[in-house]
């Protein structure tokens, strides 16, 4: 594999900043989530990521806006770093006609085609044929695109991952694969599910280069990210990172979390990327009081106003009910 | 090929078809072939045969034996802008793809607000009769016409096989195309320019004003043979094709009843929750003050298919079991 050097920008102070940032975003967005669920305000599955936003933050910083990204019901992180704009997301999330998917996706079903986000899918391992479908388009086509495919370890152990593993691998198709390991499948721990719990040996069994990377940190997932995306881009075929995390929230909202002790969930909030990356860009001198606090105030003001926004948006009329279950035919 | 005075041609089903997919392929570069032995193999009913030569491997494309990930592969290629025809060897084994079917090409224009429309065709061989038993001889487009954002055809003649491909290549929407095993090696005259045809409305194949014969795929010859067996008693049933099964044409259903007021529905698919049950409610709701009889339907007995010869046709809906069914009808 030839690695090719990160420009220095990408390690400079400023990337840095805008790394935290970006971490920040999905943490204060689904922290506003969680106050307007407890409020009623939104409704069905929510899927929370706080813990996990190294991955989503690290991947994206390493793809090109032409490249394609399919991902999973625990998606906010993944679309707001995408671009999809922030205001569509709320009101997304309110089922609202302003949403990203027009209202009628909800938390689990976030796209935006011009971003080439496809989606918010919410069966495991759904995606992954879609990701290998959507790179085979590319490929027939000449096109150097790169598609990302999240999914967790619990996709691992659906047939359906191993069928695109060999596909994609079969086809030298230009997916990357980011399995976004936080140890649960739900409810069921790694060890409790998988013979073989280190998943990057799952997916070099079908001859496709694989490793695990420090999901807890943003620039080691940037590294590791941009290395495999280079890869794929120039035609080596699919690659796989299993991306350690954690999730620090409950499965979704409904869940009492039964499953795991405190202890071990507190042992990983020691390891939370944003304080880890906070600390680090505070030790070099290269992060402020103000600086971060300017950035928090700026988030603040974000949310707050797509919050407004999202309640002030109109509903769907419905005498609209049935749209988008054919496209419009022209007489 | 030798073209008639009336320009017409001698061909087969199996041929019609394999004309429709030459043609599509040749018509325009984003179409291509997928599916198990599509390839090398000529298909496993033979209706590829001799393409991967004129067309090559990149568009006549083999696949291993992942039905989910090959069906949502073209769904993935669909959504970013190719035409897939996907192949499932028989109906028997998209229960393997259901989850894709269902959950992405039924459901990810109405989940993205109207965005990620997938224009794919999927073609399968369904129906018994070949005393390949319970694994093999399932009739199931019955259920897949319960899922909103499907479209679902059922070419019974040489011209709906030759026409309806390349119509369904131009639905902006899922289409699944149903051929009935029996018929590829159906004979008959074709216009040696037969080209596409609707997949909106069904098609009085014979006329008559004592009782409608509701038929489609695999049971329109069955229910064409009934009638003439009717007729020698002076008995004129009035033969519908269905042609498209969903959505149904209603107009078409509901005028003839209204014509002859009575009704046999003759379905392959088991009794209970049938497509013949789905009719015969139409009928009842929308003709019941036209109704000279109750409604019949002919469908298969409730037992998975026998592998014996005697028990099979015993199982299927046949000739006589029509004949019969008018026969409580009419008089």
């Amino acid at each position: 594999m030839t690695t090719s050097v990160r420009p220095a920008t990408h390690a400079d102070a400023a990337h840095r900043l805008d790394l935290l940032r970006q971490m920040l975003f999905i943490r204060r967005f689904e922290e506003k989530c969680v106050e307007l669920y407890s409020g009623g305000e939104i409704r069905g599955f929510v899927h929370l990521y706080i813990g996990e936003e190294a991955v989503a933050v690290g991947v994206n910083s390493a793809l090109t806006p032409e490249d394609n990204i399919v991902s999973t019901y625990r998606e906010h992180g993944h679309a707001l770093v995408r671009g999809v704009p922030l205001d569509s997301v709320m009101a997304e999330m309110y089922g609202k006609i302003t949403g990203c998917s027009h209202g009628r996706g909800g938390s689990m079903h976030l796209f935006d085609t011009s971003r080439r986000f496809y989606g918010g899918n919410a069966i495991v391992g759904g995606g992954l044929p879609l990701a290998v479908g959507i790179a085979l388009a590319d490929k027939m086509r000449g096109e150097s695109r790169v598609t990302a495919c999240f999914f967790g370890d619990g996709a691992v152990a659906e047939g359906e991952f191993h069928e695109c593993m060999n596909l994609a691998a079969l086809w030298e198709l230009p997916v990357l694969f980011c399995c976004e390991n936080n140890g649960y499948a739900m409810g069921t721990a790694i060890a409790r599910a998988q013979a073989q719990t280190d998943l990057a040996v799952r997916a070099s069994g079908y001859g496709m280069p694989a490793w695990p990377v420090d999901g807890m940190d943003v620039l080691a997932v940037e590294r590791a990210a941009g290395l495999a995306a280079e890869a794929v881009r120039s035609g080596g075929g699919p690659h796989f990172l299993e991306l350690r995390t954690y999730r620090f929230r409950a499965h979704s909202m409904y869940d009492p979390e039964l499953y795991r002790n405190k202890d071990e969930v507190e042992l990983w909030k020691e390891r939370d990327p944003i304080a880890a990356l906070t600390d680090q860009l505070r030790a070099a001198g290269e992060l402020t009081e103000s600086d971060l606090a300017s950035v928090e105030d700026e988030l603040a003001t974000a949310i707050t106003e797509s919050v407004a926004a999202a309640r002030s948006a109109p509903a769907e009329d419905v005498t609209t009910l049935e749209k988008f279950v054919y496209t419009p035919r022209q007489p | 090929m030798t073209v008639t005075e009336a320009g017409q041609i001698q061909t087969t089903y199996r041929e019609a078809m394999r004309a429709a997919i030459r043609d599509a392929m040749q018509r325009d570069d984003r179409v291509f072939l997928m599916g198990e032995d599509v390839g090398s193999y000529g298909g496993c009913f033979a209706v590829s045969m001799g393409l991967l030569a004129e067309f090559g491997p990149e568009r006549i494309r083999d696949t291993p034996l992942s039905e989910s990930a090959f069906v949502g592969a073209g769904i993935g290629a669909a959504m970013a802008g190719m035409r897939p025809i996907v192949e499932i060897m028989t109906v028997n084994f998209s229960l393997l793809a259901l989850d894709q079917i269902l959950n992405n090409a039924a459901t990810l224009l109405h989940m993205s607000g109207g965005q990620v429309g997938v224009p794919l065709v999927i073609r399968m061989t369904t129906g018994a009769g070949r005393q390949v038993a319970a694994q093999h001889s399932h009739s199931l487009e019955g259920w897949y016409t319960h899922i909103p954002g499907l479209r679902v055809v059922t070419p019974a003649t040489l011209a709906d096989a030759r026409g309806m491909l390349w119509t369904a290549l131009q639905d902006p929407d899922p289409v699944l195309i149903f051929e009935h095993g029996s018929l590829y090696n159906v004979k008959g005259m074709l216009a040696a320019d037969a080209g596409p045809v609707d997949i909106d409305l069904a098609a009085i194949r014979r006329p008559g004003s004592d009782v409608s014969l509701i038929a489609y795929g695999g049971t329109l010859g069955k229910a064409l043979s009934a009638a003439e067996v009717l007729a020698e008693d002076g008995i004129e049933a009035e033969v519908i094709d269905l042609r498209t099964l969903r959505p149904l044409d209603d107009a078409a259903i509901i005028g003839s009843v209204a014509r002859t007021h009575r009704a046999v529905i003759v379905d392959e698919g088991w009794r209970s929750g049938s497509l013949a049950a789905e009719i015969s409610a139409r009928i009842m709701e929308q003709a019941f003050f036209d109704l000279d009889a109750p409604v019949q339907r002919v469908c298969s007995v409730e037992v998975p298919m026998p592998y014996p010869r005697h028990l099979e046709e015993a199982a299927l809906p046949q000739v006589d079991g029509v004949v019969a069914a008018v026969r409580t009808v009419v008089g």
